[in-house]
């Protein structure tokens, strides 16, 4: 077998074996979360023989860990469960038909902001490390440290100030539905990408910058200015492709980050997103959609951990290339 | 493509550098590295650049191609190459002619080759770059220098990445990428430094003739005269930054005028009396041993080793020398065999021996650079195995430390220094210090002077011998180096792929009839005889023992 689909095959196992640590840690750690959704549903005031009723017909008295089979044994087959909030209304809903719309705004969300943002990250990146110490350098260094250290949704104020407001370029409002027309999903969507944007693109940027400039000093890239090779070749040809391995996890990262922790972008420009369900999941104690979204957003960074592994692989010769 | 090896008349001037002076910064200010050198190199010719480590050679090399590595500017001086002033071009005219009329040979082509793409690539780039052939031409030529540089494998050997293919075989192809774009001039920077004695006889054979086969002129760096002595047409001596001496080889290395040249001559003639004694201090009894795979590094080693001589290890990289320091020292417990100290056997695992077993063996580094804790002051480096072994404190160790760096030829002012203000040999003075402070029976020494230059390593040998009488001290010593062996040894191992080939008395095994792989590894050794390179191709052509060493 070649190492690489070997330590594939390793790390998705051991991915699945985190996942279902983390499974366990969120159903626990739900358990200890403080009040009852019975007793917060039906009020202060619902007599103790409602609340048992209630309770049972949840499924809440069984012993924790026949909850804990019963609900993984669910997800294995696809099945999250149904909300406990949908049940008042006299119909059960499912936990899949709640997140499912959401998380494809989140995902799209992300995507649209990956494209923007890693393209930008890497070349400013890299034409800072060509360039580096010059003034362009410092002023994308610069530039890209305060974006990064304003909060969140003061970038994203400022950006409704003076692209929806001053110029009204884009609107302010991000409130797509599921019948939104692509166009019209990507023109709304303008404004929290680019918050996001300007939130990420910093910590990418300075670590690929960092590991072009770590190899400079390396004998090849000497030798390569001794073969008379131009600047931006020494860089392009000769540092980055050895470089991807740190960079390359670093954006895996804030990929990640685009899915999991974006809740307050979203507020700000209302987006129906995964993370915005998860906190009205959690004040209302609905549980089985708190699971399902942890759970997601745990597979999310495995998944991105594992696809920046297999990159780091296939860039390194001596793994992809064994003697 | 341009045509030029046909109008050319050997002789004419090519490089011509007066009174360079070249600037290094260090310690934040800039200090003179290169103090007024000259240098004339005709068509054709071969220059051989040597002298210690710090003298500039490497400086002043790439100074003839109108470089000046990070951290140096050359302040003064004129550099025509072929008519035209290097230090008047830009960096565009004079990325023009590096890789395609200058071409430059690094001195560890391991580190030299990129890692992420494939040798032929890296081959051709500058000749494809700077448009002298397309590339398909320049790989096909590529793969014709493989051939002639006695590659294996020349047609499929490009396709290859760096980490696929020997030491050897890398700087041999970065001979070939030199030579792609058929320069006017080549500069070697210690080609061979890092390699094997018996793989450095056959790059220098392959570089000597396609140097000669094209007519290059070359500027050789090293350190070692005899490897200069077979490249070089004319050889030029430097020391700190300035000329010490210049003439043609032959007459150099014949009859030296400065008394440094003659210094560096003097290593070699370092010979010690061979003597043994019936009082084995350490046995290595039947030993296999590996590093956690099937296959064996070590196989049934025996070695014996008398007390109070040295027993030198000789082998090139890979035949389980420094293997066999670590079962000995108990860092590698060994699947098979046992090591007998003093006829009593001692525990395999280093975590099982007692305090006073582990004293009694001490080890010296090759890199006393990062044998060393940087932050550590010598008192600390030397005081504390004083401590830990022997229990000393207060005055009584400043005493012992004050004793042991007289012992080294060192006095009390170096009680402070932190390692990074010592030189190289004053570092390894202070692991020798550091070892002798347990107050060991064995030392083992791991290639303890490759890292230096040949009068520093001089000096430690000296050191070395004048301590072993001292105090009847022990050494294993392990090396590729034949030199130092013939100058310090009693007996010598013959280590190949994880079996003693051969032991006995030094006088023994360095007089004939060797075993096959004993006869390779001596006749590797290069001599001082510039048609020593020559005579050996001669007769190994007639025998066929290159096939032997597996490069």
């Amino acid at each position: 077998m070649h190492p690489i689909v070997r330590t594939v095959l390793q790390r998705l196992g051991l991915g699945l074996l985190t996942l279902f640590v983390v499974s366990v840690i969120i159903f626990s750690s739900l358990q200890f979360l403080p009040g009852d959704f019975a007793t917060s549903v039906l009020g202060q005031a619902a007599t103790p023989e409602t609340v048992a009723a209630f309770r049972r017909e949840l499924g809440l008295n069984e012993p924790a860990i026949t909850r804990y089979i019963q609900w993984i044994g669910g997800v294995l087959q696809g099945d999250f469960g149904s909300s406990f909030s949908g049940r008042s209304q006299g119909r059960e809903r499912e936990v899949m038909e709640l997140i499912g719309p959401r998380l494809w705004n989140t995902l799209f969300l992300a995507g649209m902001t990956a494209i923007i943002a890693v393209p930008l990250a890497l070349t400013l990146g890299i034409t800072a490390a060509l360039y580096r110490n010059s003034f362009y350098d410092r002023a994308v260094n610069a530039t890209t440290l305060t974006t990064i250290s304003f909060p969140e949704f003061f970038v994203a104020y400022i950006l409704i100030l003076v692209l929806a407001t001053l110029w009204k370029v884009f609107p302010s409002l991000a409130n797509v539905r599921e019948s939104t027309e692509l166009a019209d999903r990507i023109y709304m969507t303008a404004l929290p990408a680019l918050t996001l944007t300007l939130v990420i693109v910093a910590h990418m940027m300075r670590m690929t910058r960092a590991a072009i400039i770590n190899l400079l000093a390396s004998p090849y890239i000497e030798m390569a200015r001794l073969k008379g090779v131009s600047k931006s070749n020494v860089i392009i040809k000769h540092a980055l492709p050895n470089a991807w391995a740190p960079i390359v996890n670093v954006i895996a990262f804030n990929l990640a980050y685009l899915v999991v922790g974006v809740v307050v972008v979203e507020v700000v420009f209302v987006y129906p997103g995964v993370g915005q369900l998860m906190v009205d999941a959690v004040t209302t104690r609905d549980i089985p959609v708190v699971q399902a979204c942890a759970l997601i957003f745990a597979a999310t960074y495995i998944l991105l951990n594992l696809f920046a592994d297999i990159v780091s692989i296939v860039t390194n010769p001596r793994l992809l290339h064994p003697r | 493509m341009k045509s030029k090896s046909g109008d050319r008349t050997a002789g004419d001037l090519l490089l011509d550098m007066r009174d360079i002076r070249i600037d290094g910064f260090s310690d934040d200010i800039w200090h003179p590295i290169i103090k007024g050198v000259d240098l004339k190199l005709h068509r054709g010719e071969v220059m051989g650049l040597i002298g210690e480590s710090g003298a500039g050679k490497s400086t002043l090399g790439k100074a003839a191609m109108g470089y000046a590595q990070p951290g140096c500017r050359i302040t003064e001086g004129t550099i025509q190459f072929d008519g035209m002033d290097l230090r008047a071009m830009n960096d565009a005219q004079l990325r023009e002619l590096h890789g395609s009329r200058i071409a430059y040979v690094a001195q560890s082509a391991a580190a030299s080759f990129n890692p992420a793409h494939r040798l032929i690539d890296q081959c051709v780039e500058a000749t494809v770059g700077h448009g002298l052939r397309p590339d398909d031409e320049a790989k096909k030529d590529a793969r014709e220098l493989f051939a002639a540089l006695q590659l294996p494998d020349p047609d499929n050997i490009g396709d290859r990445y760096p980490h696929q293919v020997s030491g050897g075989q890398l700087q041999r192809a970065m001979t070939a990428m030199a030579m792609s774009s058929r320069p006017d001039l080549i500069i070697f920077d210690e080609p061979t430094t890092a390699l094997d004695v018996t793989t450095q006889v056959e790059v220098l054979a392959a570089m000597r003739d396609i140097v000669e086969q094209f007519h290059t002129a070359a500027i050789y760096i090293t350190h070692d005269l005899a490897v200069v002595a077979q490249m070089a047409d004319v050889i030029k001596v430097l020391r700190y930054g300035e000329t010490v001496e210049d003439a043609p080889a032959r007459q150099m290395l014949k009859k030296p005028e400065e008394a440094y040249t003659r210094s560096l001559w003097a290593v070699r003639s370092l010979e010690k009396p061979q003597e043994t004694s019936e009082d084995i201090i350490l046995r290595v009894n039947a030993v296999d041993a590996s590093y956690g795979s099937s296959i064996k590094v070590l196989e049934d080693v025996t070695i014996d080793i008398p007390r109070g001589s040295t027993v030198a290890v000789v082998g090139e990289s890979g035949s389980g020398k420094s293997t066999t320091a670590r079962v000995i020292t108990g860092l590698l417990p060994p699947m098979k065999g046992d090591v007998l100290f003093n006829d009593e056997p001692l525990p395999l695992a280093l975590k099982d021996r007692t305090k006073d077993q582990l004293r009694r063996i001490q080890m010296i580094y090759q890199m006393a650079d990062t044998a060393m804790n940087p932050k550590h002051t010598v008192r600390d480096i030397i005081g504390r195995p004083l401590e830990f072994y022997l229990g000393l404190s207060g005055k009584e160790l400043d005493g012992r430390i004050s004793e042991l760096l007289k012992m080294i030829e060192l006095d009390d002012s170096f009680m402070e220094r932190l390692p990074s203000e010592l030189s190289g040999g004053q570092k390894q003075r202070i692991c020798i210090a550091r070892a002798l402070a347990a107050d060991p029976e064995l030392i083992i020494c791991d290639e303890v002077t490759s890292a230096l230059d040949q009068i520093v390593q001089e000096g430690i040998l000296k050191l070395l011998l004048r301590l072993q009488k001292e105090f009847n001290i022990t050494y294993l010593f392990i090396t590729h180096d034949i030199a130092t062996v013939k100058a310090i040894s009693d007996q010598i191992v013959v280590m190949f792929q994880g079996r003693v080939v051969e032991q006995g008395m030094k006088n023994d095994i360095l007089s004939p009839p060797h075993p096959d792989y004993t006869q390779l590894l001596l006749s590797s050794v290069p001599e001082m005889d510039p048609d020593w390179l020559t005579s050996l191709l001669e007769s190994r052509g007639e025998t066929g023992a290159m096939s032997a060493s597996g490069n």
